[in-house]
């Protein structure tokens, strides 16, 4: 079981309100990512649930029990953290094993757990080694072994991807998610990578300056942002704003429309740019484009559209899928 | 092209090396090489062929003692060493630990002490000792000693026990160790490297301090340095039987540190060097 509730948690370090109020809650099994821009307070909140900071004020139980003043270790979750934080003298074998020795665990559990935990994260034949001598996707595993041995009731991860690669981000990414896949566990996420929160989430929670704009499944997020914040956050390449008269034409303060509901024509469109800079990634090009009587504009096309700089292009935005954001930022029902 | 360029360039930085290396030990190295002269030849001018006695080795213990200063200096530097380390190991963790806004200028204020001349404070020192029965006493003299190094020992601890990651720690707390657990299992074994390089370098610094070692004793507590200093007055000045007591009175040092090297290297380098 691992459901956790926050109840009006705040905290403030001096005299920073990092995290004015927040209330929170995880279900039993959720894959939960916070993501925020850096400074956002999304890596103390994580830091407030694993007990590592103490909460200004508020509540949090895990599993309805209130572990707002219990120690880390007694609150039953594991944590990797972004630097590995692994035991530097000792083997990959011991480091796992750690967890297990502190809770007193007999020596033929502890390895058979230990075995176990190997096996399932391909460290087997790295077991007598120490983490200098591993590459840093082996090491972000080591870290998660020894958080699976203890068999928490959550895992809390504190961007645990980012000191790595592209090409083993992207393989860790969907390790971590079929680990999740297989152990039913819930994890907390935390990255300012929304990559990592689109791909992995069951829930989102994105926050800025300690307050929590939104909350969803990855796809409610996408379609349907709150708000300004929201909305320019979730999705690559970033939703376009276009204040003046357009807004104005659809009752908005801001009209927001994202690069993929463009579309583009070479023959005629309602707005009429010029190619500033179009980056051909293969399958997709984005194109930079300033609008006449727009502004600067991105827009995805498909790969083979063949726009280059300096050209003369149409659009015409899926008025479907336009979001419309008042004089507040908020976004406007439709 | 850029291969022979760097072929040079390494070249030139070897010999650089070599050069300085050499210009620093040339001292020693013209001490070991007077030792083994003859007094008219260690005053007869610069040269670096000796007629290779030893005599002056024989004279220097057949005059004075060598045994007594020698382990004056063991008890004198391992004993002052020791006692630094106990009272600067639960500051340095203190400091780097749960630092306070005050701890910087703590620090600053320790280092202070030591950019002050000794010279300065021998008089109140001097009668202090005097009045307190401490003037050529072992005990005496290991205070002093632990006083003078105990800034740098505390500085060393300090930027060792700052590079010890507190993401590790907080790991180790949620793996469930305790206080005790986590200083045990975690704390120390990261910190030992650190622990033993300091002990070696103030054991060192301990070794060769000649100022309050000089002045503060006379016979029993007497170390190395002062036997070495006994022979540049009474009877004139003997080069060669001087630089026979300066070889004999470096050489347990000069050999602790040679076997030790990698240890003091990585002491003195930390913090600096990724």
């Amino acid at each position: 079981m691992g459901s956790i509730t926050l109840k009006n948690v705040s905290k403030t370090f001096g005299e920073a309100k990092v995290i004015p109020s927040i209330d929170l809650e995880i279900h039993d099994g959720e894959f939960v990512v916070f993501v925020g821009p850096s400074g956002c307070g999304k890596s103390t909140l994580l830091r407030l649930i694993a007990g590592l900071e103490d909460v200004s004020a508020g509540q949090i139980l895990i599993d309805g029990k209130d572990v707002t003043a219990a120690a880390p270790a007694q609150r039953g979750l594991a944590m990797v953290f972004q630097s590995y934080a692994l035991y530097p003298h000792m083997s990959v074998r011991n480091n796992i094993a750690f967890p297990l020795k502190m809770a007193k665990m007999d020596k033929a559990a502890i390895d058979r757990k230990v075995t176990d935990a190997a096996r399932i994260l391909n460290l087997t034949d790295y077991l007598e080694r120490r983490p200098s001598q591993l590459s840093g996707g082996q090491r972000q595993r080591v870290a998660i072994g020894r958080a699976i041995v203890r068999e928490p009731s959550a895992f809390l991860f504190d961007e645990p991807l980012s000191n790595l690669d592209a090409a083993l981000r992207g393989t860790m990414r969907l390790e971590i998610s079929e680990l999740h896949h297989q152990l039913k566990t819930t994890m907390i996420y935390v990255t300012h990578d929304q990559i990592e929160a689109m791909t992995m989430a069951d829930k989102i929670v994105v926050l800025n300056r300690g307050n929590i704009e939104q909350v969803g499944s990855p796809l409610e997020l996408y379609r349907s942002p709150k708000n300004l914040f929201v909305a320019g956050f979730i999705g690559s390449p970033r939703m376009n704003f276009i204040d003046g008269a357009y807004a104005q034409s659809k009752n908005a303060r801001t009209a927001g429309i994202r690069p993929e509901h463009i579309g583009l024509s070479k023959d005629s469109g309602l707005w009429t740019g010029r190619v500033t800079v179009a980056e051909h990634l293969g399958a997709d090009t984005f194109l930079h484009l300033d609008v006449e009587g727009i502004g600067p504009v991105t827009a995805r096309c498909d790969g083979e559209f063949g726009a280059h700089h300096g050209d003369k292009v149409y659009m015409t935005p899926d008025e479907a899928k336009l979001h419309r954001f008042d004089d507040k930022g908020i976004a406007i029902k439709a | 092209m850029a291969r022979s360029v760097t072929t040079r360039h390494k070249i030139t930085a070897t010999a650089a090396a070599w050069i300085v290396a050499l210009i620093i030990f040339f001292p020693i190295l013209y001490t070991v090489i007077t030792s083994i002269k003859t007094e008219p030849e260690a005053i007869a001018g610069f040269s670096l062929i000796p007629s290779g006695t030893f005599e002056n080795y024989v004279t220097v213990q057949t005059q004075r003692d060598y045994f007594k200063p020698f382990m004056n200096s063991v008890v004198l530097s391992v004993g002052s060493t020791i006692l630094a380390l106990i009272i600067a190991i639960p500051a340095a963790w203190a400091m780097a630990f749960s630092p306070t806004r005050r701890t910087k200028d703590i620090l600053m204020w320790m280092l202070s002490t030591k950019m002050m001349p000794a010279v300065a404070v021998l008089v109140p020192i001097y009668l202090m000792f005097r009045d307190f029965g401490l003037l050529d006493t072992r005990i005496g003299l290991t205070v002093m000693l632990t006083l003078i190094n105990l800034p740098i020992v505390v500085w060393m601890l300090y930027t060792y026990f700052r590079e010890i990651p507190g993401e590790i720690l907080e790991a180790a707390r949620m793996d469930g160790a305790g206080l005790w657990q986590e200083i045990v299992y975690v704390l120390t074994p990261m910190a030992v490297p650190g622990i033993a390089s300091t002990l070696l370098l103030n054991i060192i610094l301990a070794w060769n301090e000649a100022f309050w070692t000089i002045r503060l004793t006379t016979t029993n507590a007497a170390p190395l340095t002062a036997f070495i200093a006994s022979f540049s007055s009474p009877q004139g000045l003997f080069w060669a039987k001087l630089s026979a007591a300066s070889t004999m009175a470096i050489a347990p040092i000069l050999i602790l540190g040679w076997f030790s090297q990698k240890q003091l290297v990585r002491g003195l380098t930390f913090g600096a060097v990724k």
